[in-house]
Parts: C-alpha cells; sequence; structure tokens
C-alpha cells in the first residue's frame, strides 16, 4: 500500500467516524445547541478579559486594542480548526489505561485517523465561531495599508496556524504513549500556546519569544507574518522572508510529528491485563 | 469524638486517592507554571502601563499570579473536584448508597473534597509558587502573623469553593445530566474568581458587583490578606457569612432533593 492510499483510507476513515459522532450528539437537537452556545462563551471569556484589560490601558506593550484583535483572532481561530479536528487527542492517555487503545489498533483503519475522528465534536465549532468574529472585527478596525500580499497572507496564516497547532495535538498525543496519564503537558502547549499567541511578542521576555520561535515556532501561527501585515518590528530581528515562512514552517512541524507519533506507536506496549 | 474521627478518615482517603495520580500531578505542576509565566509578562506590560492598577504595584501584581496558578485546582476553580464523583453518583444513582450512609451527605462530601483540595495544594500548588517567588519579585510578608490569616482564609476559602460546586451538583437531581451545569460552574469560577484579572482591577459598578459575590472569597480574598491589603477580620466575616450562606442553601437544596429522589436503573 503506498503512502497515498494510506492517506486516502485515513480520511475516509476519520470521515466516517467524525459522521457516527456528529449523528450521536444531533440525536439530543436542544442540548447539541446549548453547548455550542456554552463553548463560545467559555471561549469568550479570555477575549471578554482582554477587553477588561483595555478598559483600563490604551495600549499593552505598545499595541493597540485592534492589533490584538487581530493576534487573538488569529490564533483562537487556527486553534479552533485543530481543536475541531484532533481535539480528542487528550482522551489517548484514558484509553491506553483502561485498555480500549488496543481496540484501535486492531481496527483496519490508520490509528491516528480513528483517534482524531474519537468523540469528534461540532460543538467546538463555538471557538472557530468566535475567533473569526473578533479576527473580522480585527480586519476592520485595525490600521493598515492593504496591499494584495498582505490580504493573502490572513487566509495563508490560519491554514498554517491550524497545521502548526495540529501538529503539536499529534506530538502531545505521541508523547502520551509514554506518559500515559500526563494529559495536561500537552495542555500546557496547546491551551497555553493559544494564549500566548494572543498577547503581543514584545510583552514576553526575550528567552520565551526565542522558544516559541525556533524550538516550538508557534511564533509562526501569527507573531511573525502579522509584523509584516502590522508594520510592526519583527520579534528577534527577524529577516523579511520570515512573514512568508509559515506555510514551511507548518509542513516541518507537521513532518516531524508524523515522525513522533509513528515512533511512539511502535514503543506502545499494552497494558496487558 | 467518634464522628469527627469518621470525616478524617474521609478526608484522609480522598488524599490518598489524588496522590496515586503521580504523572498527572507533575503535569499539572508543569502547566501551571507555564500559564503563570503567560500570565505574569501580561500582567507586568498591563501594570507597566497603568501603575497601582487595582491598588497593587507591579510585585503584589506578580503574587496574585503565582497565588492563582497555586489555588487553581486546590480550590477546583474550574470545577473537577468531590462535586464531578457527586454528579456522577447522582446520575447512575449510587447516591441511594450515600443516602443510607450513617453519615451527613454534605459533611461526608465536604471531608473528601478537603482532602483533596490538601493534596492539590501540596502535590500542585506549592511548586509553581515557589518558582514564581524565585524568578519574579514578589511581595511576601516576612512576619508569621499574615501567614497564619492567610491560612484562615485559605480554609474559609476551600468551604466556599465546595459549598458552590454542592449547590451545582444537586441539580443534577433534576437535570439529570451534569455537562451544562459543569459549563456554569467553569464559566462563573474562571471569571469571577480573578482567574482572569484580578477582581479589584475589575472597572466600575461592575467592579464593585463581582467583588461581593461569593467567588471574590476564592483567591482575591486570601491574596488580600496576605498581601497585607485588606484588614483580615473583615475578610473572615465576609468569607463565613457566604460560606454559611451557600451551605444552608446546599441543605435545603439536599432536603427538597432527597424527599423526591428516584434512584436511577433498579
Amino acid at each position: 500500500m503506498g503512502e497515498r492510499s494510506v492517506l486516502l483510507e485515513g480520511l475516509r476513515a476519520y470521515r466516517l467516524i467524525a459522521g457516527m459522532w456528529v449523528r450521536s450528539s444531533m440525536t439530543y437537537r436542544t442540548s447539541f445547541v446549548v453547548t455550542v452556545f456554552g463553548n463560545l462563551m467559555v471561549t469568550g471569556l479570555d477575549f471578554v478579559g482582554i477587553l477588561l484589560m483595555f478598559s483600563q490601558v490604551d495600549s499593552l506593550g505598545g499595541w493597540s486594542l485592534p492589533e490584538i484583535a487581530f493576534l487573538y483572532g488569529l490564533s483562537v481561530t487556527a486553534f479552533g480548526i485543530a481543536d475541531l479536528v484532533l481535539g480528542s487527542m487528550d482522551v489517548l492517555g484514558a484509553r491506553m489505561r483502561d485498555g480500549s487503545f488496543d481496540i484501535l489498533l486492531v481496527r483496519p483503519a490508520p490509528v491516528l485517523a480513528q483517534v482524531g475522528a474519537d468523540r469528534f465534536a461540532l460543538r467546538r465549532l463555538g471557538r472557530i465561531t468566535q475567533g473569526s468574529v473578533v479576527l473580522g472585527w480585527a480586519l476592520v478596525s485595525v490600521d493598515v495599508d492593504w496591499s494584495a500580499p498582505k490580504a493573502l497572507l490572513v487566509p495563508v496564516m490560519v491554514v498554517s496556524g491550524a497545521a502548526i497547532f495540529s501538529a503539536v495535538f499529534v506530538a502531545g498525543a505521541a508523547f502520551q504513549i509514554f506518559a500515559q496519564d500526563a494529559a495536561e503537558v500537552q495542555n500546557a502547549f496547546t491551551y497555553g500556546g493559544t494564549t500566548l499567541l494572543q498577547y503581543p511578542p514584545t510583552v514576553f521576555g526575550k528567552d520565551l519569544v526565542r522558544g516559541v520561535t525556533f524550538m516550538l515556532p508557534l511564533a509562526f501561527v501569527n507573531w511573525v507574518p502579522a509584523a509584516y501585515v502590522l508594520g510592526r518590528p519583527y520579534p528577534l530581528d527577524l529577516p523579511r522572508w520570515a512573514s512568508f515562512a509559515s506555510p514551511l514552517v507548518a509542513v516541518a512541524c507537521c513532518a516531524l510529528a508524523g515522525m513522533a507519533w509513528r515512533v511512539g506507536l511502535r514503543s506502545y506496549r499494552s497494558t496487558g491485563s | 469524638m467518634g464522628s469527627g474521627r469518621l470525616y478524617a478518615t474521609v478526608a484522609a482517603g480522598s488524599f490518598r486517592r489524588y496522590a496515586t495520580y503521580r504523572a498527572a500531578t507533575v503535569a499539572g505542576v508543569f502547566t501551571n507554571t507555564v500559564f503563570g509565566l503567560i500570565l505574569v509578562y501580561t500582567y507586568l506590560a498591563l501594570w507597566d502601563e497603568r501603575p497601582h492598577l487595582g491598588g497593587y504595584d507591579q510585585a503584589q501584581a506578580v503574587t496574585y499570579v503565582w497565588l492563582g496558578q497555586c489555588l487553581y485546582a486546590t480550590l477546583a476553580i474550574q470545577g473537577g473536584g468531590a462535586e464531578k464523583d457527586l454528579m456522577e453518583r447522582i446520575r447512575t444513582g449510587e447516591i441511594a448508597v450515600d443516602l443510607y450512609r450513617p453519615a451527613d451527605l454534605q459533611l461526608w462530601w465536604l471531608a473528601g473534597d478537603v482532602g483533596r483540595a490538601l493534596f492539590q495544594m501540596l502535590g500542585r500548588g506549592v511548586i509553581p509558587f515557589a518558582f514564581g517567588a524565585v524568578f519574579f519579585p514578589m511581595a511576601l510578608p516576612t512576619s508569621v502573623t499574615p501567614w497564619a490569616a492567610f491560612v484562615v482564609a485559605l480554609l474559609l476559602a476551600t468551604v466556599v469553593s465546595f459549598a458552590i460546586r454542592y449547590l451545582a451538583a444537586l441539580s443534577v437531581f433534576w437535570l439529570m445530566d451534569g455537562m451544562g451545569v459543569n459549563q456554569v460552574v467553569m464559566i462563573t469560577g474562571i471569571f469571577f474568581s480573578g482567574m482572569v484579572l484580578p477582581l479589584n482591577a475589575f472597572p466600575g459598578v461592575f467592579g464593585d458587583i463581582v467583588r461581593v459575590l461569593p467567588w471574590a472569597a476564592q483567591i482575591q480574598m486570601p491574596a488580600d490578606v496576605l498581601m497585607g491589603e485588606t484588614d483580615p477580620l473583615g475578610a473572615f466575616v465576609f468569607q463565613a457569612a457566604w460560606a454559611v450562606a451557600l451551605l444552608a442553601a446546599g441543605r435545603l437544596l439536599q432536603s427538597a432533593a432527597t424527599r423526591r429522589v428516584v434512584v436511577q436503573g433498579g
């Protein structure tokens, strides 16, 4: 079986499993609407926090509210897409502890697709909706001289950002194969990462910015490309072309995460009870 | 006193139960430290722009952040304490067994939650707090009295936190499913406890309102007592009043619920 057919088969399996979970959540329609609304509220709270801060100040780290809303919208929308597609990865540890992970291994479908689609929840659309609303507001209120490259960069950022966050989810899942009940470490990088990116890089210490640029390249989700769009100084004096490197960084991250996943899967030992 | 020993045993059992999740505890320490770092930097930027926001100086704002990370799991700010087990027992009907025990239902669950809180404090809270104290300037008292007052405020905060979540859990008697309630606990807990921003930095009338709600007893009060920003006695009265009111409401709801208890799945 070639790489291509494995990919197609994975997508097919993902679609089938996700579809099953969507149908099951649609059985209780009212409950579904309530949870979508709840999700919208939960994710909206951190933006309310930013608004509260701006009720006291005019700028944060030298950035205005629309500029920070731009960072926020990009970070939350990209993260929301990754969370919708692969957000169930954090139940992997629980599945390994209770032994139900073994069931996924014997099914004739790629394990990653099965784990990703596990408990697929459309309610996670709440986060994407909330992020895009803030991003939309930021796009019209930010003081930018729009040009074609700047406008094109926005959707590229969202897609690359979603891919970078997806890679973090997969790498986190691979880590869970070793660590078993340490799902919270993953939260530090996923939820922590998206929270970090909601604020401008000028707020954080140099070492932290270096870490999320060169070690875990989250800065390419929004900080670096947004510097070009907003005409801001580049974090760490990166060259101008770095603003357009997000898709390359995303591909590299996904390749590395895929490798980590394979290594993790190969070293998996069942609980064996 | 015999019954006192019973609840102490329940608390100790709960402490031991949480102590078995070692990897999860280490992971929690890591996560709280990362979130503390992110928050500290944003608060410093905020206080840079507006010195003395909410009456805090920079060192006090930093202290508030690490205290919040320390108390996050201890007080189950976003839920996930004893109330989660209680909801599950109500949903499955196992609550009937609890009702037959020769023990007070509310005290039984309070004891379990106190044991959990104590473990989370020692296992998950102390290290991020110490990390913050080592790497950032903090406003910590050097005499014993404020620390002693802080311990009392913390104890009262634990009871208020439990009382809120106990009420939430009892609602499952009527709702049959805890998912929506858990979400409400999460939203209100994070926002009104002051995890997003210290409550004294909330502006205007909105700020006045959030500062008298019971959630203010959880992080804001212990923090202000520790940093000498409020009169400890006043803080204790505020916390104790909410604790008594909420526990009493819990008793009322509990007796209403048990009168109409329908055991699921017999």
